[in-house]
């Protein structure tokens, strides 16, 4: 007999979690298809699924070139010689050139002014014919882009991620305007971090800057944490003292403390110690515990056999031997869900950062993330969808090394609750 | 005299925790209280002003309104999260294959970023060409203006909150295995069928764990914040319908500087969720069967 609780017909099942993870799915797939589309695929009206890129050959190479526009009508290209326009491509109707003059017409005041130049016919464009240009992956590429009038045939479509989109990204999330425009490994180069001396010249706020902030606030915030609330779970679970019970009640009090109702007074205590604008206030205080963390880390404490403390006095272990010798090494699943929460937490937090760090050199990847899409305001999606996805990337990579302490780690806070 | 050591180890043990909870929990949370009654913008010291702040909350159409919103918003998603949650984990929980890899793609959206999370929606919820307005037109529904609509923003909100149900999800699952097998033993020699199991012995047995997730759910309902500083920057668009408490809070504190009418909204909310909390624990004792 089937122990199964819901088992009708195990196959049947499949059905609806299919579904169910196809709908789930559908947005990721979504983030990634459109951070690898070229910009002018972006937005398009019906949204197209797969990255396409539209090129042409010449001379035996491809480039690649912008969606093709219809010309419409019988056109001729030609090379000015004389008058304002000298020296100008124009696209002019085949009818206004004939013995070689053109035929130009120009907005003068609000009048239309039409005057016969001199001109050089450089290629007939009947009507059949397609205006593309030259594809450039930045914006900020100073090269100019030709434009060329070519057949429909010659116009070629593949699908193919733009995969520069991640280095545009980068680039676009770089504070400085100016700096845009250089290259990605002078970029680097020349990015600031936690340790360079704030304004110190040739350096430029980028994508990296906010990465190294995350990672180092991560850093210190998940080894104070893991430590001090090691620690004081320890005196709340392995040493019998009048007052424990008591504090520990407490512990579990100040987890129902929102933080919205802190910020306030936190934000007056830390610009009093000057720490606003630095990133300290978001993990000195890792360094003196968190309840929930102290609470996981003593349930787990509790767990361990009373003996092994016992004789570890007998042998002459002080306390804080104990502590450090015996139960730490023991400890060291509980210790790393305590880690891996804590990182989360700092690594998706964005309140505390939006509130703490008010120079740009300070912000968190998360704060940068969302200056940059706040200005960019509704377009370039292709390179906002990049940024998240690098956003996203280190915690659904640590997600996949360490998938059953994060399981376990939920499964438990669920049940102790 | 040992006791006396023991004592001594024990406060040395706890002396972090003591210095942090007073300074990063006890004294903000009393000094909210006093800004609360003070005209405060932090870069002046406060001045005494009694209650006015709270005279003028209760009277703050602003305030009302958002708290209007948070309500909404809180019991939506709370509604949605625990029903796709708890419908998934009892989906997973049937012994099939591939549990593993089900399980970590309904997990996954749960660990984004929210500011990434609310990027990528901003993105699918655009109104003219947004992917979801497109899958809605290709079964026949003329999909609604979402984030720019103020009748379906906060259901926009509210259906993202759902996509990362795989949180609760997982706490789900890992009660509904602890249930033990021979209930279901019991109940299927007693004949009961599918729906009486789900109903008789599956939920009443993962009750504890259903309230846990309701009030983390409710908890966390109340202070949401990023997802619509993110899509609105800040300032709850539109028509205010995405104007959610503590983004008034933070408006009101950090942009208008009224730190301490700012506080006594926080006094409010404070006490809003401690109410919460005592009513969810109330219901629980009472519905919820903790014997195993």
């Amino acid at each position: 007999m089937s122990a199964n609780p819901l088992n009708r017909s195990r196959t049947l099942v499949h059905l609806p979690l299919v579904l169910l993870a196809l709908a789930f799915l559908f947005p990721l797939i979504w983030l990634v298809l459109t951070s690898l589309q070229p910009r002018e695929q972006v937005g398009k009206i019906p949204p197209e699924w797969l990255p396409r890129r539209h090129f042409i050959e010449e001379n035996g190479h491809e480039i690649f070139v912008t969606p093709p526009e219809a010309v419409g009508s019988d056109k001729v290209l030609v090379l000015v010689e004389e008058g304002i326009d000298r020296g100008n491509r124009v696209l002019i109707p085949a009818a206004a050139f004939s013995d070689g003059r053109a035929a130009l017409q120009r907005q003068e005041a609000d009048q239309l002014v039409e005057e016969r130049v001199r001109a050089k016919l450089v290629q007939s464009v009947p009507k059949n014919y397609v205006f593309v240009k030259e594809w450039h992956l930045s914006k900020y590429d100073k090269r100019p882009a030709r434009g060329l009038y070519v057949t429909p045939e010659s116009v070629k479509v593949r699908v193919e991620p733009v995969a520069g989109n991640y280095g545009e990204s980068i680039r676009s999330l770089t504070a400085g305007e100016d700096d845009k425009a250089l290259g990605l490994g002078e970029l680097v180069a020349r990015t600031s971090f936690p340790w360079t001396e704030r304004s110190s010249p040739g350096h430029t706020i980028t994508f990296i800057t906010y990465l190294s902030n995350t990672m180092l606030v991560a850093l210190l915030s998940v080894i104070g944490t893991t430590l001090s609330s090691a620690w004081v779970a320890y005196g709340l679970s392995r040493v019998v003292w009048k007052g424990r019970e008591a504090l520990f009640g407490m512990t579990l009090a100040t987890m129902m403390i929102p933080f919205p109702v802190l910020m306030v007074p936190l934000y007056s205590v830390f610009r009093a110690l000057g720490w606003v604008g630095t990133l300290m206030p978001l993990w000195v205080p890792s360094f003196f515990g968190s309840a929930f963390s102290i609470f996981l880390l003593r349930q787990f404490f509790l767990t361990l056999p009373k003996e092994l403390s016992e004789a570890a006095r007998i042998d002459g272990c002080s306390e804080f031997q104990i502590f450090w010798r015996v139960i730490l090494p023991l400890a060291k699943p509980a210790l790393s869900v305590v880690a891996l929460f804590q990182f989360l937490f700092v690594y998706n937090d964005f309140l505390g950062p939006l509130i703490f760090l008010t120079e740009p050199d300070t912000f968190t990847m998360a704060l940068g993330l969302q200056q940059y899409q706040s200005q960019e305001g509704g377009s370039e999606w292709h390179l906002l969808m990049a940024a998240s996805c690098m956003l996203s990337a280190p915690v659904i990579a640590l997600f996949f090394f360490t998938q059953r302490t994060f399981i376990q780690g939920i499964s438990t806070t669920g049940m102790k609750g | 005299m040992s006791t006396q050591n023991d004592l001594k180890n024990g406060l040395i043990f706890s002396s972090p925790w003591l210095i942090g909870s007073v300074v990063f929990l006890g004294y903000p949370l009393a000094a909210a209280l006093y800004y609360s009654f003070t005209d405060y913008s932090v870069l002046l010291p406060p001045v005494f002003v009694g209650v006015e702040n709270y005279i003028e909350l209760f009277q703050d159409e602003l305030a009302y309104k958002s708290l209007y919103n948070t309500v909404v918003f809180a019991f939506g998603s709370v509604v949605l999260s625990l029903f796709t949650s708890l419908v998934l984990a009892l989906l997973l929980n049937n012994q099939i294959r591939g549990i593993t890899l089900y399980r970590t793609v309904f997990f996954l959206p749960s660990l984004m970023p929210m500011v990434a999370s609310s990027i990528l929606w901003m993105w699918m919820y655009s109104g003219e060409g947004g992917i979801i307005n497109t899958a809605l037109a290709a079964v026949g529904i003329d999909g609604p203006a979402w984030l720019a609509d103020p009748q379906w923003a906060k259901s926009a909100i509210i259906i993202m909150a759902a996509w990362g149900a795989g949180h609760a999800m997982v706490i789900f699952l890992a009660g509904l295995q602890d249930v033990p097998t021979s209930l279901y033993e019991a109940a299927i020699i007693d004949g009961a069928g599918f729906w009486q199991r789900l109903f008789h012995v599956t939920l009443p047995t993962i009750s504890p764990v259903i309230f846990f997730n309701l009030l983390m759910g409710f908890i966390g309902g109340f202070q949401v914040f990023t997802q619509a500083f993110v899509m609105t920057g800040g300032s709850g668009a539109p028509e205010q319908s995405t104007l959610f408490y503590v983004l008034q809070l933070y408006n009101v504190g950090f942009n208008d500087l009224r730190m301490g009418y700012a506080c006594a909204m926080a006094w409010v909310l404070f006490i809003i969720i401690f109410c919460l909390t005592m009513v969810v624990m109330r219901l629980s004792k009472r519905f919820v069967s903790y014997d195993r």
